[in-house]
């Protein structure tokens, strides 16, 4: 059906509800909501009923202000200082735990991988001139990271063709103070990480999501000025993030808050969006065929597809030519998927106080068409589309809308009560009891090789305990360098990517097990 | 002196109860290797991942990510049975295959063909998925239509194409047949007679056994980074690059993030369009989406995709390499999974790709292959019997050729 069709379907049906609503509605002042005083909203995340946020319950709920340093940093590990014409994936190599690397300004064309964990890369800006990750449109990804507490400063990177940093699975991450310009798909994008901070970033030229925020939780975006992008920030398939004090200018849309389908984490809510400034994200979509944002009509000030609870706050939403806010579920988006694991509906919308001026102004038919259904015209603030249950909105005589009318009053006026979802403590790695370490690595690796008695690959650990009765070292001492000792055995493999303890305590679980 | 006579007793005792064992099927009772036997008396699977944590415990991520839920806790008997069921060819119609003659052991839990061989001989719908790591599933089947094992196993074994059997006749067969009694008594205490559930229960007992955590690829994880080469380091960079996306559909721990994609795949020349997933959802948006599968053991398991299309890793890479929907016939509408691209990846990348791919190679826990099972059918079936007999001839007269050659 063209969209002409659809208009004209829309306004049978816009005349005959119109017929009803003005044969029954009285013109009433509007409800007027102050918003500089009242209820402050409480959001959805207890972190004592958090098991990965541990030690917490002690601790008042009230911060002064948000916790920019996600991670315990106070144990000094060495400086590894890299010079222009040196490689800073060498430096990450020879680093321990701990350590920092020092980039000083330069060009750097090289992938930086780190797979450990408490690792800094902090580049050094002297008279304004910085290190320089560039991928000559060559090289996939500028960073990728996998380990926790991980640090990334102060680096301009530009011309790779995957994304500029990319977190996998590390928690307690802090992205800060990047200059990112040109590079392919994202250019922030933290992935199935939990308790991060990006911000003071400026991220632009970027086909996809300026920064991305995938499959995570309790993450601070703050700060970050982004531009010139398909997407500016966006919150997909997370749990208690929020975003504030972003400013978010000529993208083709500016701030979203999404449920992917298809995705194995099934779910986004508990999103606050306040304090940005969103204006004039008209930038023709130049995302990649088939992607979700390519759907995305240019003009989309901010954008929320089937997530909840999301808040929206005392933003600046102007100038953008589609719709201020656009809320739809997963029906009515273009080129979306479906996922039976998923809820397609946005619930719980919260939208209070916004400073909305000259959106929509030039907007797509399908805008029109609703905003029709309601009998109004011109410029859109505020386009719902689709099922939403318990949502609400104050103040909404302020804007040009459809789709909200019948959403209740919210009964608060403010989210001034939370400062932040990060932890109070960073997401602590496992404490595992020596006597369970010795136990899994008896059972994940040395079982491989050796049954209790019978052969296997390795003889039997009947007979090992024999041989070593009290000697516990003497295992792990062997299995650390060991050398050929039976004719009709295979050599043991080296064990010694395993850590000294880890050894000792695989030895005496050895000597231990008696079947 | 002491510990040597203590060894001889030991010996002693080892090689008589190997024995006894073989002749009248008693069911191990302690639990497969990587399994802790429990006060409980059941085995719980150990592994170094229980070191870590992972976002909403899905199991999803990099390198030191924690595994998702998985099944275990079934006794060592109940394991046990479970292997001999596996590879015994009477629980087909005609005795001819056993489960393990589609999941064979040395293949990589599959065949070594492009669509599996059933009782008719002719060829089934789609090509035999591995059963490594599926104790950490909770979809089966190419097109997720089942969502247990004990489910699954229905599949295979009463289809026409497959073992085509009946569950009347498979639960004759096995009450009929002593040993069978004895030995699902010790699997089933409480249990009066056999039943069916627990033949579909004692297969998923054995299939959740089969775990490969320890390979190359999990040193380099759990910290020892020696463990790859430079090389199969660049590998795993391109495959967790935001260009190729591997990764994202393929997640390490497990390397699938268990979930449907529609990508696109070719058929087969002469092959119709395969629906997939959407037969099982009914909704269009999964046409043409099949289960993502686990690259672990992935150099042991060609032909690869659901239709067995490619032989060899390589062209599997290149199939998305070939960019967005340039396999899609003409007459189809496939909504792709966003992340098929188009990455334009260099043929050095793509072979990076596949070296790299051969570090998830681990199959340290490879169960035995009974000797004789219950029925006294050939072990996993006739043919397979066979091949054995042939390779151990070549053997014997390479022995007596460097032999003759010695003389």
């Amino acid at each position: 059906m063209s969209s002409g069709k659809i208009v004209a379907a829309l306004l049978v049906v816009a005349a005959f509800v119109g017929g009803s609503y003005y044969g029954s509605v009285q013109v009433a002042a509007p409800v007027i909501t102050n918003s500089s005083e009242g209820a402050s909203y409480g959001g959805g995340y207890e972190q004592s009923s958090d098991s990965d946020a541990s030690g917490q319950e002690a601790k008042p709920s009230k911060q002064v202000r948000y916790k920019s340093q996600v991670a315990d940093r106070s144990i000094a590990g060495q400086t590894h200082v890299v010079n222009d014409g040196e490689s800073i994936m060498a430096a990450v190599q020879n680093a321990q735990p701990g350590d920092t690397i020092q980039v000083m300004p330069g060009r750097y064309h090289e992938t930086v991988y780190i797979d450990k964990d408490n690792i800094s890369i902090i580049g050094v800006i002297e008279q304004g001139k910085r290190a320089v990750l560039d991928g000559k449109k060559q090289l996939n990804d500028a960073i990728l990271y996998s380990g926790n507490n991980f640090i990334v400063e102060n680096l301009e990177i530009t011309n790779y063709k995957g994304n500029a940093i990319m977190g996998q699975a590390g928690n307690n991450f802090e992205i800060r103070n990047n200059l990112i310009v040109d590079t392919g798909v994202y250019g922030i994008f933290p992935q199935l990480g939990k308790n991060g901070v990006v911000e003071y970033n400026i991220v632009s030229g970027i086909e996809d999501a300026a920064i991305y925020v995938g499959m995570s939780d309790n993450i601070h975006v703050a700060h970050n000025d982004v531009f010139d992008s398909v997407a500016g920030i966006e919150i997909e398939n997370s749990r208690h993030a929020i975003v504030e004090n972003n400013n978010v200018h000529n993208n083709t849309g500016g701030i979203l808050a999404f449920i992917t389908p298809g995705l194995p984490i099934k779910t986004t809510f508990d999103v606050i969006i306040r304090n940005n400034f969103i204006v004039g994200n008209n930038h023709k979509n130049f995302g990649a065929p088939g992607s979700t944002v390519s759907g995305i009509p240019a003009g989309t000030g901010i954008l929320i597809m089937a997530a909840d609870d999301v808040v929206v706050e005392d933003n600046i939403i102007a100038n953008n030519k589609t719709a201020g806010i656009l809320i739809t579920d997963h029906d009515n988006a273009p080129n979306t998927t479906i996922d039976p694991e998923s809820d397609p509906k946005p619930d719980r919308v919260m939208i209070l106080d916004n400073v909305m001026y000259n959106n929509g102004y030039d907007s797509i038919d399908e805008v029109k068409a609703l905003l029709l259904t309601e009998f109004k015209q011109g410029n859109a603030d505020i386009i719902r589309v689709g099922a939403s249950e318990d949502s609400c909105i104050i103040n909404r005589h302020r804007y040009t809308s459809a789709g909200v009318n019948k959403w209740q009053e919210c009964a608060f006026t403010n989210t001034d009560e939370l400062l932040s979802y990060l932890l109070d403590e960073p997401v602590a790695p496992r404490v595992i009891d020596p006597a369970e370490r010795g136990s899994v690595v008896y059972n994940g690796i040395c079982a491989g090789c050796h049954t209790y008695t019978g052969r296997m690959i390795g003889p039997p650990v009947q007979i090992i305990q024999a041989l070593y009765m009290d000697n516990p070292q003497g295992i792990a001492d062997y299995i650390a360098n060991p050398s050929k000792k039976r004719e009709d055995y295979p050599e043991m493999p080296p064990q010694n990517y395993l850590d000294e303890k880890t050894r000792l305590a695989a030895a005496k679980h050895m000597l231990s097990v008696t079947r | 002196m002491k510990v040597l006579s203590f060894l001889l007793l030991f010996f002693a005792g080892v090689s008589l109860t190997a024995e006894t064992k073989s002749e009248s099927f008693v069911l191990k009772d302690n639990c497969p290797p990587s399994f802790e036997l429990t006060k409980q008396g059941i085995c719980r699977l150990v592994t170094q991942y229980q070191f870590y944590t992972s976002v909403q415990g899905r199991g999803l991520g990099g390198t030191r990510t924690a595994l998702p839920p998985h099944r275990d806790g079934f006794t060592p008997e109940q394991i046990d049975l479970g292997r001999y069921l596996f590879f015994d060819p009477v629980l087909s119609k005609d005795g001819t295959i056993s489960c393990a003659s589609c999941h064979q052991p040395d293949k990589g839990f599959s065949d070594a063909r492009d669509r599996s061989i059933g009782i008719t001989g002719k060829k089934v719908a789609r090509s035999a998925p591995t059963l490594w790591n599926v104790a950490f599933l909770d979809k089966f089947f190419w097109d997720a239509r089942a969502a247990t094992l004990e489910q699954q196993a229905q599949g295979p074994l009463f289809d026409a194409m497959e073992m085509g059997n009946t569950p009347e006749q498979l639960l004759a067969t096995l009450r009929n047949n002593p040993d069978y009694q004895v030995m699902f008594a010790q699997a089933y205490p409480k249990a009066s007679d056999i039943e069916l559930g627990m033949v579909y229960r004692a297969l998923a007992a054995f299939q959740t056994s089969l775990i490969s955590l320890n390979s190359r690829y999990d040193r380099y994880a759990h910290g020892y980074h020696q463990a790859l080469s430079q090389r199969e380091i660049a590998g795993l960079n391109v495959f967790r690059s935001f260009v190729a996306r591997c990764a994202e559909c393929h997640q390490p721990p497990l390397f699938t993030n268990n979930q449907i994609a529609v990508i696109g795949t070719p058929e087969p020349e002469g092959r119709p369009f395969d629906m997939g997933a959407e037969n099982t959802y009914h909704v269009s948006q999964l046409k043409g989406g099949f289960k993502v599968p686990t690259l672990r053991n992935i150099v042991k398991s060609a032909p690869y995709m659901h239709s067995g299309r490619y032989n060899k890793l390589i062209d599997t890479v290149k199939f998305y390499n070939d960019g967005r929907g340039n396999a899609v016939p003409e007459d189809q509408e496939l909504l792709l999974h966003w992340h098929i691209a188009e990455p334009n990846l260099t043929d050095e990348e793509m072979q990076l790709i596949v070296e790299f791919l051969a570090t998830l190679t681990d199959e340290s826990l490879t169960p035995q292959i009974p000797k004789h099972v219950p029925s006294g059918l050939a072990p996993i079936d006739q043919a397979y019997q066979q091949s054995i007999n042939n390779k151990q001839i070549t053997t014997n007269d390479n022995n007596k050729a460097t032999e003759q050659h010695g003389d």
